[in-house]
């Protein structure tokens, strides 16, 4: 059952992540861009990672796709032009984008992931709440990235700012 | 249902991603194949952190979550910026530093 369920939502996403590559008109892409975000959050609620699988589609498919969106909107770019400059680009990109993907998937197809020796097993996460879980993570072993994601934010809060103000000519 | 799965599925993810980058002009939609290239790799974070019964893969990912927020919410903004000075979003066409 889990099998089916995997095969389903990963062909779903690969297709949906094709069609963002390959689409000429960006909010198809976009939209594709969706597909994929809200299949990986199934995957994610397959993995037994609810608090990751509801991140995912709040941040993901709600702010980050509408901020494509409202930039598409924004400077209605239109329809992809085919090649450029460069003709030989395309080919060489797509060459050297499948060595990678081929790369990747035979070195971890044959590698070995060691036993579990976690403490987390789903039992027990089911008996202590995943959200109850990872919050005491993120405030006792992780405090200090985390304290510094919350600066990180305030910088790229501030820098859009800076960005998309418009000059004034003083 | 191995992590098997979960990290090819993860590798080919990424490699559609990378693709995307190499392949388009629009940096719109090369923001998109990185925004899928940090999606695989979540995804991996997510399957390594199920698979060893650990929760630091979780955190991770959310970690990766807000860089990848603030890093649209900037990337956007230089195109937006880019688009009022050149009225372009062609990323051959930004060229001002070529030799």
């Amino acid at each position: 059952m889990d099998l089916i369920v995997f095969y389903l939502f990963a062909t779903l996403a690969v297709i949906a992540a094709l069609g963002v590559v390959a689409l000429r008109n960006p909010v198809h892409a976009a939209l594709c861009l969706a597909v994929v975000f809200i299949s990986l959050a199934a995957l994610y609620v397959l993995l037994s990672a609810p608090f990751v699988a509801a991140a995912q589609v709040m941040i993901y498919a709600g702010a980050i796709l509408i901020l494509f969106v409202f930039v598409i909107m924004l400077l209605s770019p239109g329809v992809d032009q085919g090649a450029g400059a460069l003709k030989w680009q395309r080919p060489l990109a797509a060459v050297f984008g499948l060595a990678l993907a081929v790369e990747l998937i035979l070195v971890l197809a044959s590698a070995v992931l060691p036993a579990a020796r976690g403490q987390y097993t789903p039992e027990r996460l089911a008996q202590i709440g995943d959200v109850q879980a990872i919050g005491a993570l993120l405030f006792t072993d992780f405090l200090l990235p985390f304290e510094i994601t919350s600066l990180l934010l305030l910088v790229a809060m501030v820098g859009v700012i800076v960005l998309a103000k418009k000059r004034v000519r003083s | 249902m191995t992590v098997n799965h979960f990290v090819i599925l993860s590798a080919l993810l990424f490699g559609i991603g990378a693709l995307g980058v190499l392949v388009r002009r629009n940096p719109l939609i090369m923001f998109m194949g990185i925004e899928l290239m940090l999606n695989a790799v979540n995804l991996a974070f997510v399957a390594f952190s199920r698979f060893l019964q650990s929760l630091d893969g979780q955190v991770f990912v959310f970690l990766v979550l807000t860089v990848a927020a603030a890093e649209v919410a900037v990337g956007l903004a230089i195109i937006v910026a880019l688009f009022r000075t050149r009225a372009t979003v062609d990323v051959d066409e930004v060229s001002g530093l070529k030799g």
